[in-house]
């Protein structure tokens, strides 16, 4: 018994199945009050991220979640779309504020990540999130490693390619996929 | 069965200040750098790490005598990983600007050197007891370490303490304006340069002591 397999590793067997389910319940108990803060923390952006927004209210379109930001009277003036994908570390989630029409972006927002410390943790820096700021959403973006020169190129962080690529890449797809389901809604 | 080892007091007095984590064992110095540009982080993250520190240790010295020798590091490893998500969860969950603010360095304490460290010198080989004041010990010198670090750069730095206006500036008003606030405070450099000169202080104020003994 004391050399077989089990003889020698039943005790972490044990603890990683008494530790998975004790995390278990915690993340099932604590992800409403978390998600709740998101939502919190996403309404709270809408301003930032459209210009004249004041408020704005959650809708499902086609099967996405997006938000309509509203003035104080009411009218759309634009949209912020929530979305995520792979960063280096883990997954990255972001706003990405819309005009109306969906012609140009209006604001970019880091809800949460994880990358690496310095490097590429600086992708919420203002200053280079104020890159996407009125870039026309004719062309998809791209990442370019020198300064920026047309319209449709973002400079990436220094040393954090691969994070400054996945923000482009889910902006992109964010834009892309608000395009296909307003195009889905105009037609039924 | 338990060895003779140095009693729960002195774990606890052990760990505030003779050997202190930071000045004298020189560990955690991730934390260390990077959250102590303000005191609410720096609070937090001693807070995160003595929630995770004491369960760590009482956990492994409940089990001390279950443990395989070669398998050991896989337990305490698991272990704090462990309390470690639940600590990430519960920030995010009831202080969520300070869990974004800390972002990754919260999950980081997996890999905090004190934690382990702790569990290996002392959670399994102690008792209970012993563990956890080893436990508080340890991670009251942690919060005094990180604390006495956080005080000067945010005063420094910002001019406030815990987010407050002091109502004085250690740099007077009077002086040119961008001296006013020393933005390297805040920056990493400012984390090096506060915790070679406070080490420094606390060496010479150590072996000035021990030059009267002798």
């Amino acid at each position: 018994m004391k050399n077989t397999y089990i003889g020698q590793a039943w005790l972490v067997i044990l603890l990683s199945l008494s530790f998975g389910a004790a995390l278990a319940t915690v993340q099932s108990a604590l992800n409403p009050k978390i998600e709740e803060n998101r939502l919190q923390d996403t309404i709270g952006q809408i301003p930032n991220l459209v210009p004249g927004a004041a408020s704005g209210d959650a809708e499902t379109i086609g099967e996405h979640v997006v938000y309509r930001a509203r003035d104080e009277q009411g009218e759309q003036v634009g949209w912020v779309l929530p979305a995520s994908g792979q960063g280096f570390a883990d997954k990255i989630s972001l706003l990405v504020g819309v005009d109306k029409e969906v012609t140009r972006i209006t604001g970019l927002y880091i809800l949460d990540q994880k990358e690496t410390p310095g490097l590429g943790n600086r992708i919420v820096e203002d200053d280079w999130r104020r890159q996407f700021v009125d870039r026309p959403l004719a062309k998809r973006l791209t990442l370019v490693k020198a300064a920026a020169s047309a319209e449709d190129e973002i400079q990436g962080v220094t040393g954090a390619t691969i994070s400054s690529e996945s923000v482009v890449g889910i902006v992109n797809a964010a834009v892309a996929q608000l395009r296909v389901d307003l195009s889905g809604q105009g037609s039924k | 069965m338990n060895k003779e080892g140095p009693t729960s007091l002195e774990r606890f007095i052990g760990g505030i200040l003779p050997e202190n984590p930071i000045y004298r064992q020189i560990l955690g110095m991730c934390p260390t750098l990077a959250v102590t540009n303000s005191m609410e982080g720096a609070m937090t993250m001693a807070g995160a790490v003595m929630f995770v520190l004491v369960c760590s240790n009482i956990l492994i010295s409940l089990i001390r005598h279950l443990l395989k020798p070669h398998l050991r590091i896989l337990v305490f490893t698991l272990t704090i990983a462990t309390f470690v998500t639940i600590a990430d969860r519960f920030l995010a969950a009831y202080m969520y600007d300070m869990s974004k603010q800390l972002g990754p360095y919260i999950p980081l304490i997996i890999v905090n050197c004190v934690i382990i460290a702790r569990c290996e010198i002392c959670a399994s080989k102690q008792g209970v007891f012993t563990a956890i004041s080893d436990a508080v010990g340890q991670s009251l010198g942690f919060g005094l370490g990180l604390a006495s670090i956080a005080t000067v750069r945010e005063i420094l730095g910002f001019g406030t303490w815990f987010g407050q206006w002091l109502g004085w500036r250690v740099i007077p008003v009077t002086a040119p304006e961008h001296w006013s606030t020393w933005v390297v405070m805040i920056l990493p450099p400012g984390a090096f340069i506060t915790l070679g000169l406070l080490m420094g202080a606390v060496n010479w104020i150590a072996e000035s002591r021990s030059r009267k003994v002798a």
